[in-house]
């Protein structure tokens, strides 16, 4: 059973229990590789959608108006701060860390190793950023990886050991140089 | 590190210091046990809590800084459909407050309110969205007063009370006043006498987390509040005290912690008022702040105006120190009784200080209330000591990297107010930090606009006595041994990402010579896991690590008892390592971990056991010096390379290089981790952060106006880690959470002046700061 079949959220007073009413649309799209189809208020944000109607809660609440990054998925591979995001707009398909395949391991293990996620509040959606970043260019430089992380708040780490982590995948991928060594 | 033999009786604890690393964990560069769940967003955050029939708090807050509250009419709101229940002030009259001698905080406003932002009443509403919406429709009608806003207006008599019961003659919570030694002799003695006054500005935290609470009620009146707190066990006393329920009949569970850096050090309104609500409506209630509201909520950096007067001789040695400070700290005390001491109980570290002597006071202003963050009260005044030592250096024509060197304490000192020095690393921390910066062949010599700077600091690892007068344990740990060779280990302590869990599975593995991986660390929560005061004052690693080693003592004296009549040895032959108990001399005979676990549970029945950890009493000499002694002391250098542009004011820090002495290394990644974030934190306050106000108005409460370094902003951090093994810390450990950032700001300014040429006394160094300075500058040489 996929585990976007749990029953959809209760429906208020008034409310037809089969279609959309009041400012209610239906949402549906690919999140993660699964097609979801839900009923929500057309005023709902993309991470609000993912966190409790999907109960996908790796994407977090950090400031609500696309100032931390830590709300940040793929849509279409491209990063979106889905605190800002209308779930109704979203056209394409959705990634959240919970989707996260063989493509970020590599990142994730880097992370890891270089332990680059104290709290780990922002650490789903910097992994997100970096996925992003390693498709368009497998071997960025230092410019590429900050510019990727730019819109990431991190609170903890002062990015030394995420940069490490980052600069270990790009290495990986065959970078040669990076503008700032070890 | 002096001879232990010559150490005098306070510096002695039974705790592995110094010895090898047996188990073959300790000092290893590797990741946290729990570093996975949080990457992958599987580690789970209250905020990530669902209950069935759960409903939202939402908070109805002050518009005005200073009032009388009038009437508050909430029947529109109660009338909006979805809204569920309500509170109010006055249905919660205890006062309470971490800090017993200043309990004055109630969890929503009664009768006045005292801040912006203060909150005054509780919807609960089926969805947030409905809470929201019911808040703003609730009418409060205030009666205006006069607000105190500066510390002017907090230290004058004529002004009214912000605490209407105060018996102070003005607006001033605490005023510490200390003497040492004789300051005038210090002062008549000096060759050279600095004086000036500093102002270093409020900050706030900004975890990325906010704060929040989810309370479910359970039969016969009993309650289970999840709380992202650091501070599970004083939340657990407060909730009960101001609740009016027993303490055992509410269970405290502390998820993942999304950052704290001091900022989840208070119990909450959101604590008290969700687990009030659950109790009220009889389901769950969660309360989660909003990032503006968390602005409101602060607990933030104390401003705070300073003056400082120190004598010095012509070979750099201090005479005399004397120190006054004034701390603006909002409307209500939180921790800031131990702020006032804390700005001023640090100063005689790390140099040779005979004669000190400070008066501190910490103020009540009608603002958000100031807190504990991350160097607590010993941010400020390092900044405007680490500031005199290089105007002294220079004066007299002396290098400041030696000169601080040569006026470093020793190992086992007891300072001039009695705080009492185990380990000392600080010469090598400069010593590290001037090679690697090439200082000494770059100071004075990079160029127009270019500059560099160094600062040394000292803190405390945890505080000798607790915050309430008790001679229980500060903190204990459990540890159950099951048969699959699983060790679990039960810890009242709350990581916030510090890394505390994956300290503690490694000084277990360490002890038992299995891997950290194979501890289950199970913390913060009240009916699982037993007592530890928090994660504040750097205690962690110290306190709950001595507890740890402790009871993993108990555990592998059982096993290697067993263990010794299988393999027909002594005790004291054993190594446990890798998994194995082996016989030191001869690895061959050895028994897996698991085999060793069965047999001490046959010799011995279910393998449980606990251990607890308070500070030896070190009494000292003076009987008020109550804050401030630790049972050790964490020391830190740091230099600072920048650049100024001349033409627009902007600082670009080009590099930074940190040593810290932590003790013992247990995780060097992660203790590498918590000195970089220091740094990162201490270049906020340098540079950006002010918590500003438009009177009583919190002006820039968002990220986008609260400027917090993103990655662009963050410099390059150069990190050394210094090992003192110290004699009293869990294998020799201290800390590294707090003491790295109170030399980053200092090393800053006192690069800019080697930059400008100029003193600049006033964080943050901002643009428009540096170029008034600059073009003030260029003025007066223009008339002169």
């Amino acid at each position: 059973m996929s585990e976007f079949e749990s029953p959809a959220p209760e429906l208020g007073p008034g409310r037809a229990p089969d279609g959309p009413a009041g400012d209610e649309v239906i949402v549906n799209i690919d999140v993660n590789g699964e097609r979801v189809r839900r009923l929500c208020s057309a005023s709902r944000t993309l991470l609000d959608f993912l966190r409790e109607d999907l109960r996908l809660t790796g994407s977090k609440h950090g400031c609500d108006v696309g100032d931390c990054g830590a709300c940040t998925v793929l849509v279409d591979g491209v990063p979106r701060l889905s605190c800002i995001t209308l779930a109704v707009e979203v056209e394409g398909a959705v990634r959240t860390i919970e989707g996260c395949g063989p493509a970020e391991a590599p990142i994730i293990a880097a992370f890891d190793t270089h332990v680059a996620s104290q709290c780990g509040y922002c650490t789903p959606g910097i992994i997100l950023c970096l996925s992003h970043l390693y498709t368009e260019t497998p071997c960025p430089d230092d410019t590429a990886i900050r510019r990727a992380l730019g819109s990431n708040i991190c609170r903890c780490t002062g990015y030394t050991k995420i940069l490490a982590a980052a600069r270990q995948v790009a290495a990986a991928n065959g970078a040669t140089h990076t503008d700032e060594p070890e | 590190m002096s001879d232990p033999a010559e150490r005098p009786s306070w510096a002695v604890y039974p705790t592995h210091s110094g010895e090898p690393a047996e188990g073959g964990v300790l000092g290893r560069s590797e990741r946290k046990v729990d570093g996975l769940s949080r990457i992958t967003g599987a580690a789970q955050f209250t905020d990530d809590l669902v209950l069935p029939r759960m409903v939202h708090g939402k908070f109805v807050r002050s518009t005005l800084p200073h009032a009388w509250i009038v009437s508050i009419d909430m029947s529109a709101a109660m009338a909006l459909p979805g809204v569920v229940g309500v509170a109010i002030g006055p249905e919660l009259p205890k006062r309470y407050g971490v800090i017993p001698v200043a309990q004055d905080e109630t969890a929503m406003a009664i009768g006045k309110v005292r801040y912006i932002g203060e909150p005054i009443a509780c919807i609960a509403a089926v969805d947030e969205e409905t809470a929201h919406r019911a808040a703003r429709l609730v009418r409060v009608e205030y009666e205006p007063l006069t607000p105190i806003f500066t510390i002017e207006d907090a230290l004058d008599p004529s002004k009214p009370h912000i605490h209407e019961a105060s018996r102070k003659p003005s607006n001033i919570l605490r005023r510490v006043f200390q003497e040492y030694g004789d300051v005038q002799k210090g002062f008549a003695e000096a060759d050279l006498v600095v004086e000036d006054t500093y102002e270093y500005p409020g900050s706030t935290h900004v975890p990325l987390e906010a704060h929040v609470a989810l309370a479910c009620p359970e039969g016969h009146g009993k309650l289970v509040l999840w709380s992202s707190t650091q501070n599970p066990h004083y939340v657990h006393r407060d909730v009960a005290h101001v609740l009016g329920m027993r303490e055992q009949d509410i269970r405290l569970i502390k998820p993942t912690v999304g950052a704290g850096y001091g900022g989840k050090c208070d119990p909450f309104c959101t604590d008290i008022v969700a687990a009030h609500l659950a109790r009220k409506l009889g389901r769950p209630v969660k309360i989660a702040l909003e990032r503006e509201e968390v602005f409101y909520t602060h607990r933030g950096r104390h401003p705070a105006r300073m003056w400082l007067k120190m004598g010095f001789k012509k070979d750099g040695s201090i005479t005399a120190v004397d120190f006054k400070a004034w701390a603006e700290g909002g409307a209500y005390a939180s921790y800031g009784v131990v702020t006032s001491y804390y700005l001023g109980v640090f100063m005689p570290l790390p140099y040779t200080l005979e004669n000190y002597r400070f008066e501190s006071h910490r103020l009540y202003t009608n603002k958000p209330p100031c807190g504990p963050k991350r160097g607590h009260g010993a941010i400020q005044p390092r900044l405007a000591l680490e500031m005199h030592v290089d105007r002294a250096a220079l004066a007299l024509g002396l290098d400041p990297a030696a000169m601080r060197t040569a006026n470093c304490i020793e190992p086992d000192t007891e300072t001039c107010n009695g705080l009492k020095v185990t380990s000392v690393g600080m010469k090598e921390c400069i010593a590290a930090v001037v090679e690697a910066s090439g200082y000494a062949a770059k100071r004075g010599k990079l160029g127009p606009g270019k500059g560099i700077g160094l600062a040394a600091s000292a803190y405390m690892c945890g505080a000798l006595h607790p915050v309430y007068q008790n001679e229980l344990s500060q903190s204990s740990v459990q540890l159950k041994v099951d048969r699959s060779g699983e060790v679990t280990l039960f810890s009242g302590t709350a990581d916030c990402g510090q890394g505390s869990i994956h300290m503690l599975a490694a000084l277990c593995a360490e002890r038992l010579g299995i891997e950290p991986d194979d501890v289950r660390v199970i913390e913060g929560d009240t009916s699982l896991t037993p007592v530890d005061l928090g994660s504040y004052s750097s205690r962690v690693t110290f306190m709950a690590g001595n507890a740890c080693v402790a009871a993993a003592d108990k555990v592998r004296d059982k096993i290697a008892r067993a263990a010794a009549v299988k393999l027909g040895v002594e005790v004291g032959a054993l190594v446990f390592r890798g998994r194995q108990v082996y016989v030191d001399a001869a690895p061959e005979r050895a028994l897996t971990f698991v085999d060793a676990v069965w047999l001490a549970e046959e010799m011995f029945g279910p393998i449980g056991e606990v251990g607890g950890y308070k500070p030896h009493k070190i009494g000292s000499r003076f009987r008020r010096q109550s804050v401030g002694p630790s049972p050790a002391y964490s020391f830190t250098a740091q230099v600072a390379e920048v650049g100024v542009d001349v033409e627009t004011g902007v600082v670009t820090i080009e590099k930074i290089w940190v040593a810290h002495d932590c003790g013992r290394a247990i995780n060097r990644r992660v203790v590498e981790g918590q000195i970089e974030g220091c740094v990162y934190m201490g270049v906020g306050e340098a540079l950006y952060e002010e918590q500003r106000y438009r009177g009583g108005l919190m002006a820039v409460p968002s990220l986008l106006e609260y400027k917090v370094p993103t990655v662009h902003e963050t410099p390059e951090i150069c990190t050394f880690i210094v090992e003192t093994h110290d004699p009293n810390g869990p294998f020799g450990a201290k800390e590294a959470g707090e003491g790295p950032q109170l030399s980053t700001v200092p090393a800053i300014a006192n690069a800019l002046h080697d930059a400008t040429g100029l003193w600049f006394t006033k964080p943050p160094f901002t643009p428009d700061v540096v170029l008034a300075a600059l073009t003030t500058a260029r003025r007066r040489a223009g008339s002169a």
